[in-house]
């Protein structure tokens, strides 16, 4: 035995391993040679799979999976590979497990032995073994695997070594693909794993959760809350890139969502430093942004910000930042296309890259950013690249975009259709593209749907047609030659524009044409047989034209044989047809017989385009079953009674079609009506008939053809083919003029107006899309649609789709039946594994099993019931508390609202089953919003373009006072947001100008003078910079300071740079390695009145006194004159107010809070305060970041809670100009602070 | 997800191919050809991602590769993966052979494909990142090579000698000839863990 297994390793020595196999391999460079090769030593290798020992058979399968690789197939082996797999040693192990998940498959049979011994590697002590299994198994798991397998790998999921649990984190993925039922009993213990104290095994349990969620986002909506504490914990940009693309993918469903991740996320756009994490963050925030584009109060600050890193992203010197800042640049496009158009340049840019890939993203947003207004250019520009791009896949590329972008939505932009004929034309000058039948569609559907352009096409048309060119050397020019199809069709449909009938029938008839393809000169012919008839019907009005019809007739006799000749069956039924016809029509003139009318009726009619889904949407009619057999199904013949019913059956067939025959009269009149609709609706069958045919003459007054219309400036005969460029000019003239018309209306209009209004744009001003009249009036003819069309847009989900199976209700609690399949031993019962422990406290709740669909149904309507409540409640809540609950909309985002909707929640019976939705709504719902400074922004940003004293203001006002009603509210809702706004665009600067300009008035009038929390911080005649500064919920040391930079200057203002000089009690955040007096940059720059809005945050120790940070802003002003170093000393004042955060509390748990014994108390009196109670209170909760516990008439509670937890409670009370404080908190120096700032504010004012 | 990993040289000839969905051998080969026909044609100094290829997936897809030297890694991934981080975990994946065949070069990718196999085995599983730490992947390819060598043991002796004759007696192929350095230095990226 020994000696045996001596002799093995020495025989082994001279096979060849895999090195000796690749090393000759590498030395047959021949390819024939190397084949030969190859099969040799394949052959040696089953000679070495055939022998016992088992390291012989290891080699021979490391060799295979290298053969593998190269192509070779390696099924055969498959049993030997699980021979190696079963291998005691982990070296041969590892081989197997490696070729088997380089080969096997579904398919691979062989792979059902395997299931016990990889339970059994599973199982091993050794944690390599169970990991070498694992890794191979996830790449040939099947269903019957995963079945078996699932319990113990779940077992694995909480084994001791890391190593294996992530592993086996991972494969669950796997395993749920491919066994949808292990879904939901495991899924409690992979939820357990995102808490998993390793990171590696965290962040599978993400990667594993985002992949699910990313197919059937729904179903993990109530995982938000646990993956934003991850997002807001975690520091693995790994795992942080995969939570917020998974919310990304969430927010679709849930806009209050999007809500909630704004602040972070944007947070964390301004503090990582990782390209990655911020490119992912720019784009979730995009998708948020796009889910709350429907019905949201814009968040133009965030697209702002995001926009502006993705130019930084685009101008970078690095290729891949571009691309990536180009694609996610298309995906604002989308929604918010106006703050994408502003960088136009910069795109235009990007055509002219070097990388392919770069220019075709480019290209991808151009086709956004075009308007009315720089189409033309934006066309003449991509004209310009057609000419000098080499290579014809981007030039095809090009191609298809100019047209993709001239006929997006209906042709919306195309104000000259002549201009867009002549582009086309110009395009089939291009060598060698495939895309000629492209463009020919275009030219067609322009053609039949823009009546006005037939004129001028059909004249281009002749010209194509007779343009050598494009007939000659079509062996290169197949793509092209398309185009004459489209030529062709349209000359000879709409031959009443032509010109000249007679000289483009020669130019369709020349002998080159019997080389163009078939079904173009079956088209060929078709149309001369129109332009003949047009020939016809002119030959009628006088006797010179009489010989033109002898003349056209010789010319039709002469050539038509060539195509009767045809090889092509279409062309040659078609040719030999319309000779006929001609010879007929010649001998009948020779008779004097009159038949132009008759030969022009046999095309008569008008094409219409049809819709493309119309077909589709042609609903079926009521009573038929497409289901339903139409004879009895046949069944099967089983005994002699039914062979002779099946006799009887032969003869059953006539009967039917006798019966058949009997109707046939109205059936064929319906078929007929049919197929005339049918024909009608084919844009490609030529002999279209309308229910009445008319001559053409009399459809086609000359009163009916538009031409006229078409604006003066532009010649209706061209002579020559057409340029597209002279339209660029002819159209600029066109709309000056358009516009100096427009700006006398006004002028009279504004004489008329006693007030001018300083927001009236200047005739000078840049005019607006609207303005732009089309050149032609364009009666784009509809696309016909079948009568009661079904609104059936709903695109289904791909039945083949491997993850709609994963499409399971996680929140539902687990049922009994639902367990994993645990190995049994025979024995009846099952045998309870470690993994079921987990599920069992929820068992009892399963009982109700089969109630429970009923019953969640019933939750749901409750649900949205009490929803439906909760927003009635808002409105009336917001009627009740008129001036506080319009403030609400204001800035603030409604922390009163919060306080009275949660408890109405808590008071709800929650039932168990829907607890994860309610809690996710509490969730949402809970924290404030944080959208506050955004607004603000917002606000300033426009400030600039706003008169300053808007004379509509007072009545505004006004009106916001009557609106107090909840019906009126509902209506002005809108307006006065908007209202709200312009208010606020003023609240900057509102310190100086309410005191000098209106102030005394407005204060009277104005019941709620707007707020706002941002104040002067510095400013010089460059720059004016205010600032907010607010505590960090997340964090109990961080204040985030937003500061607004507005550019006042004329100059460019760039490389600013912010410095604070640290206390030792606050400091500013600096990058990791930065010195502690270094600035920070601000991460943009400022052209010419625009403002923006960075953030700062700073960690702050104590928060129970106020300070002062001095601090410098250094920036260059850059103007025409040249540029300078300019500098701005500003203090930054930390107040109290800053550290606390609005929090809601409910009016017991205050009431508790009082009672404690470690709150100490103060009070303040303030006099002669000539407020209203409301709007101190509302001056109170924005200001000063409180909440509103309780109010009873003159005399409310109200709560704040700082960012380091101290609770402060005040109780207001009033009576007679006179308010009492009396305060209560944890930390009496900040309450001092405090109260002495909340004295300030109203002493202020 | 990512879909497949592959590596191949300047002609195109595969020195690893790992398809996380199964394929034909022929597809794959197919694959691989028309990846490289892809990858082949660009500049050095053009972006990173590819769009297309038509094998594998479909629009979803992307490839992400780097070329260093006289290789190209190609990731093929969808539309769930982040860019940058694919191109950092290539990176990754890079250093961690320079580390493990110390001064990797194309010839050891060629004559030890199991080993570049096992490695990114502990990198990527089953289409998902597993790992990307480098050191962490290290102990673990380390741990497993020592295993295996405490296996071999007296049983592996001739075997070794022999192989080592054998690389002896065939100057044709020299070890000491570096094909290019493969670890270079990654341009613009800045660190992403």
């Amino acid at each position: 035995m020994a000696l045996k297994k001596v002799k093995g390793s020495i025989d082994r020595i001279f096979d060849k391993n895999l090195q000796d196999l690749v090393r000759g391999i590498r030395n047959h460079k021949d390819d024939e040679v190397k084949a030969k090769y190859i099969s040799t030593c394949i052959d040696e290798i089953k000679q070495e799979l055939k022998q016992e020992n088992i390291s012989v058979k290891a080699n021979a399968v490391c060799k295979l999976t290298y053969l593998q690789m190269l192509g070779y197939d390696i099924s055969w082996a498959a049993f030997n590979i699980v021979e190696v797999m079963s291998s005691s040693k982990f070296t041969y192990k590892r081989m197997g497990y490696l070729a088997a998940s380089q080969s096997f498959h579904d398919g691979t049979d062989v792979i059902m032995l395997t299931t016990n011994q990889i339970r059994k590697d599973l199982n091993s002590p050794n944690q390599y073994d169970t990991g070498v299994a694992l890794t191979g198994l996830s790449c040939f798991v099947t269903p019957d695997l995963s079945r078996d397998l699932a319990n113990d790998i779940m077992t694995l999921m909480s084994h001791t070594k890391p190593y294996i649990r992530k592993k086996a984190v991972l494969i669950m993925y796997k395993v749920f693909l491919k066994y949808p039922e292990s879904l939901r009993p495991a899924f409690p213990r992979l939820k357990e794993k995102l808490d998993d104290p390793d990171p590696g095994v965290q962040s599978a349990a993400v990667n594993v959760i985002c992949e699910l969620a990313r197919r059937n986002p729904k179903n993990y909506l109530s995982l938000a809350p646990l993956f934003f504490k991850l997002m807001t914990s975690s520091t693995n940009n790994w795992v942080l890139i995969k939570i917020i693309k998974l919310f990304g993918a969430l927010t679709p469903l849930e806009p209050r969502l999007g809500k909630k991740l704004i602040e972070p996320l944007t947070n964390l756009i301004h503090s990582t430093s990782a390209m990655s994490l911020l490119y992912e963050c720019v784009n979730t925030v995009i998708a948020v942004l796009i889910s709350l584009s429907t019905g949201m109060p814009n968040h133009s600050a965030s697209i702002q910000l995001c926009v502006q890193k993705l130019r930084i992203l685009i101008e970078d010197s690095d290729q891949n930042l571009k691309y990536l800042g180009l694609l996610a640049m298309s995906k604002i496009l989308k929604t918010h296309p106006k703050s994408v158009q502003s960088h136009k340049d910069l795109i235009l840019q990007c055509l002219d890259d070097k990388d392919e890939s770069i220019r075709l993203r480019a290209l991808d947003l151009l086709y956004g950013m075009v308007s009315k207004k720089n189409l033309m250019e934006i066309v003449k520009k991509l004209m310009l690249h057609v000419d000098k791009a080499e290579g014809t896949t981007y030039r095809d590329e090009l191609l298809t975009k100019i047209i993709d972008i001239c006929s997006q939505s209906n042709y919306q932009y195309i104000t000259n259709f002549e201009w867009y004929i002549s582009i086309l034309v110009e395009l089939t000058r291009l060598e060698g593209t495939r895309h000629g039948h492209l463009i020919a569609s275009q030219m067609l559907d322009v053609a039949v749907r823009v009546k006005a352009i037939r004129g001028f096409a059909v004249s281009q048309m002749a010209l194509l047609l007779d343009s050598a060119p494009l007939l000659s050397g079509n062996m290169q020019r197949k793509g092209i030659c398309e185009v004459l199809y489209a030529a062709a069709w349209i000359c000879g449909e709409f031959s009443e524009y032509l010109e000249d009938p007679v000289q483009t029938l020669e130019a369709m008839l020349r002998p080159k044409v019997s080389t163009l393809p078939g079904h173009i000169q079956a088209v060929y012919v078709q149309n001369a047989a129109k332009l003949f008839a047009a020939v016809l019907r002119n030959g009628q009005q006088g006797s010179q034209e009489g010989a033109a019809v002898q003349e056209t007739i010789q010319l039709l006799t002469d050539q038509l044989p060539i195509f009767v000749q045809s090889a092509d069956l279409e062309v040659q039924e078609r040719a030999s047809c319309f000779l006929q016809l001609v010879k007929y029509i010649q001998k009948l003139q020779q008779k004097d017989v009159d038949v132009g009318e008759e030969v022009t009726a046999l095309f008569a009619g008008e094409l219409n385009p049809v819709a493309p889904k119309a077909q589709k949407k042609v609903p079926v009619p009521e009573g038929l079953d497409l289901d339903a057999w139409i004879n009895d199904p046949p069944s099967e013949p089983e005994s002699e009674d039914e062979k002779s019913k099946s006799a009887f059956a032969k003869e059953e067939p006539q009967q039917p079609r006798q019966r058949h025959r009997e109707v046939d009269e109205k059936e064929l009149a319906r078929r007929r009506e049919e197929r005339k609709q049918e024909q009608a609706n084919n844009p490609f069958y030529i002999k279209g008939s309308t229910p009445a045919p008319k001559g053409y003459q009399d459809t086609m007054g000359v009163e009916h053809i538009p031409v006229v219309q078409i604006d003066l400036s532009v010649p209706l005969k061209v002579p020559g083919m057409a340029t597209s460029d002279k339209y660029v000019k002819i159209e600029e003239e066109r709309r000056k003029r358009d516009r100096a018309e427009k700006g006398k209306k006004k002028e009279k209009k504004k004489k008329r107006e006693k007030r001018s209004r300083g927001d009236r744009r200047n005739e000078s001003g840049p005019e607006s899309e609207e303005d732009i009249r089309p050149a032609q009036t364009v009666d784009i003819v509809t696309e016909e649609m079948p009568e009661n069309a079904l609104p059936s847009d709903d695109e289904d989900r791909d039945p083949n789709d491997p993850y709609r199976a994963l499409d399971i209700d996680l929140d539902k609690p687990l049922a009994e039946s639902e367990t994993l399949p645990v190995r049994k031993h025979r024995a009846p019962d099952p045998v309870k594994s470690p993994a079921e422990d987990g599920e069992k406290p929820e068992a009892p709740q399963e009982l109700k099993k089969k109630s429970k669909k009923e019953k969640r149904e019933k939750e749901k309507k409750e649900e949205k019931k009490s929803k439906e409540e909760k927003k009635k409640k808002k409105h009336r809540h917001e009627a009740e508390e008129d001036p506080a609950g319009e403030k609400e909309k204001a800035p603030p985002p409604a922390p009163e609202m919060e306080a009275v909707q949660s408890p109405s929640k808590s008071k709800q019976e929650v039932p168990p089953a829907s607890a994860p939705a309610e809690d996710l709504d509490f969730w949402l719902s809970n924290e404030p919003v944080p959208s506050k400074s955004q607004e603000a922004v917002v606000a300033t940003s426009k400030s600039t373009t706003e008169e300053p004293a808007d004379p509509g203001q007072g009545s505004d006002i006004e009106d916001a006072k009557s609106s107090k009603h909840k019906k009126k509210k509902q209506k002005k809702e809108k307006e006065e947001k908007e209202k709200k706004k312009k208010k606020q665009h003023r609240v900057p600067n509102q310190e100086e100008e309410e005191s000098v300009q209106n102030g005394t008035v407005e204060e009277e009038e104005d019941p709620l003078p707007p707020m706002s929390n941002y104040c002067l911080l510095a400013e010089n005649t460059y720059i004016k910079m205010v600032c907010d500064v607010q505590g960090n919920l997340q964090d109990s040391s961080r204040v985030v300071v937003s500061v607004i930079f507005e550019n006042k200057s004329s100059s460019f203002l760039k490389s600013m740079e912010f410095n604070v000089l640290d206390s030792l009690n606050a400091k500013l955040q600096r990058p990791e390695g930065a010195g502690p007096h270094d600035s920070l940059s601000v991460p943009f720059q400022l052209p010419p009145g625009v403002s923006n809005e960075a953030r700062f945050v700073f960690s702050v120790q104590s928060i129970v006194m106020p300070q002062k940070l001095k601090g410098t802003l250094t920036f260059i002003v850059k103007s025409d004159d040249g540029s300078s170093h300019e500098k701005l000393d500003f203090k930054l004042h930390f107040t109290c107010t800053s550290y606390l955060t609005t929090t809601p509390c409910y009016s017991d748990a205050y009431a508790k809070l009082l009672e404690s014994a470690d709150m100490k108390g103060s009070s303040a009196r303030l006099q002669g305060v000539g407020l209203p109670f409301q709007h101190l209170l509302a001056k109170i909760c924005f200001h000063h970041h409180f909440s509103v516990v309780e109010k009873i008439n003159s005399c409310a509670s109200l709560y704040s809670r700082s960012i380091q937890g101290h609770h402060i409670c005040l109780l207001v009370k009033y009576t007679d100009q006179t308010v009492t404080i009396d305060a209560k908190c944890d930390e009496s120096s900040l309450l001092g602070n405090l109260l002495d700032e909340i004295k300030l504010t109203f002493s202020q004012s | 997800m990512i879909k497949a990993i592959l590596i191949f040289n300047n002609h195109g000839k595969p020195r690893l191919s790992k398809f996380y969905e199964h394929y034909t051998e022929d597809t794959e080969q197919q694959i691989i050809r028309e990846t490289f026909h892809l990858v082949s044609k660009r500049d050095d100094n053009v972006c990173n991602f590819l769009e297309g290829g038509m094998l594998i997936g479909g629009s979803d897809n992307k490839l992400i590769y780097r070329h260093y030297a006289t290789l190209y890694f190609v990731f093929c991934v969808d539309s769930s993966e982040s860019e940058l981080g694919i191109l950092d975990l290539i990176q990754v994946f890079v250093e961690t052979l320079d580390k493990c065949f110390e001064n990797v070069c194309e010839l050891d990718l060629i004559f030890h494909m199991d080993k570049v196999h096992n490695i990114l085995s502990e990198m990527v599983m089953g289409g998902m990142v597993l790992e990307t730490n480098m050191n962490e992947i290290i102990t673990q390819v380390d741990a497993q090579n020592k295993m295996e060598k405490s296996e071999a043991g007296i049983a592996g002796a001739p075997a070794r000698a022999v192989s080592a004759v054998k690389n002896m007696n065939l100057p044709e192929i020299p070890r000491n000839i570096n094909i290019g350095d493969i670890s270079i230095k990654v341009p613009n990226l800045p660190s992403f863990k």
